[in-house]
């Protein structure tokens, strides 16, 4: 992300894991000036960080929000739909490991139905995921994504894209959390493309009001090539306690939202 | 009440920190798996050094280096290899 940025871009990062990976100034890790905030406040703060920028002359500085998903779907929730309701002008990335990993894998609303976590420990979530893409695009902000760390390059893409367009920008990014997902570390990519190929995590870029498909997916969409959601299920411990009336529903998750994609897209 | 606010062009620079040793220590010593290369079969493709979660690896003409200080031995390189260059063997120490 430093490489994209080009030294050009400050990073705003609530309570997550990156917290905890990055560690504190003046050692931290990332090669860019990091500002840590409370869990509520990522986007409040990045807006004005933002404005406090454009006061000083700085134009050409991107503030970039690098947020979990409990950050952002549940606490950072009221404070990102401020920021993107007055577009201000910065780059929120949710990166969505679909649980709050690091304080013992809790359940977010961001995890998906049928998954366990420590506060879902006998039959796994009974809700479905909470697509926080859909309600950016709701906002009717200049630029939405989703992405994922099994297509890198599609991604830099995407973030390439991104710091092109003024205003409120949203990547949902889906990264898988060995830990908290219960599979071995070094599947970790392959958990991730399976997710893509199964249909369960769509890449799609929102921008000047057109939803357009991309490339990974499209193929995927337009053949109705998709993998059965059990290969998916089958490599993470999380799914161990999925019957037949959970995957109906997942199945059912799916389609709803490749439907509902298909008629935006153009 | 008037609010002034002066424009003042600062320096066009921010602060960054760079990373060093931090409070962890040497990570490498978390490894159970040592990832070793073999680069007269690696075709420097470079995917192993974008999918490394730790950015321990780097690509140049000679092939693929990993910094044994740091990598943690996850393993996802001998996965996206896509000639099969890395293999895991156990650490000994």
């Amino acid at each position: 992300m430093s490489s994209a940025t080009d030294g050009k871009g400050i990073l705003v990062v609530p309570a997550c894991c990156t917290s905890v990976v990055v560690g504190t100034a003046p050692k931290t890790s990332m090669r860019m000036p990091i500002v840590h905030v409370p869990f509520a406040s990522a986007a409040a703060v990045a807006s004005g960080l933002r404005e406090a920028l454009l006061v000083r002359g700085l134009e050409d500085k991107q503030v970039i929000v690098w947020a979990g998903d409990g950050g952002t779907a549940d606490i950072g929730m009221a404070s990102l739909s401020g920021a993107a309701e007055k577009n201000a002008d910065i780059i929120y990335i949710m990166y969505d490991n679909e649980a709050y990993m690091n304080t013992g894998i809790q359940r977010s609303s961001s995890t998906p139905r049928g998954a366990w976590t420590t506060t879902t420990p006998i039959m796994g979530k009974t809700e479905p995921k909470k697509d926080v893409s859909r309600i950016m695009i709701s906002h009717d902000v200049p630029y939405v994504a989703t992405a994922s760390i099994a297509y890198p390059h599609d991604f830099y893409n995407k973030l390439q894209t991104s710091l092109k367009i003024r205003g409120f920008r949203f990547i949902q990014l889906h990264s898988p959390c060995p830990v908290g997902w219960r599979f071995d570390d070094s599947l970790t990519v392959d958990v991730a493309r399976m997710a893509v190929e199964t249909g369960m995590w769509i890449l799609y870029e929102y921008k000047n009001g057109v939803i357009e498909i991309s490339n990974p997916s499209r193929y995927l969409i337009q053949q109705n090539k998709f993998k059965p959601i059990e290969e998916y299920i089958k490599i993470q411990g999380r799914f161990a306690s999925v019957d037949e009336n959970t995957l109906k529903g997942l199945y059912e998750y799916r389609n709803r939202n490749i439907e509902f994609l298909n008629k935006l897209a153009k | 009440m008037v609010i002034t606010m002066k424009l003042v062009k600062t320096e066009d620079k921010l602060p960054i920190s760079y990373p060093s040793e931090g409070a962890a220590g040497k990570t490498g010593t978390w490894r159970l798996e040592r990832p070793i290369v073999n680069n007269e079969m690696c075709t420097r493709c470079y995917l192993c050094e974008i999918y490394c979660p730790g950015n321990v690896i780097t690509v140049d003409k000679e092939g693929a280096h990993i910094d044994y200080n740091y990598c943690k031995g996850c393993g996802i390189c001998v996965k996206v290899c896509p000639k099969n260059a890395i293999k895991m063997e156990p650490e000994e120490e």
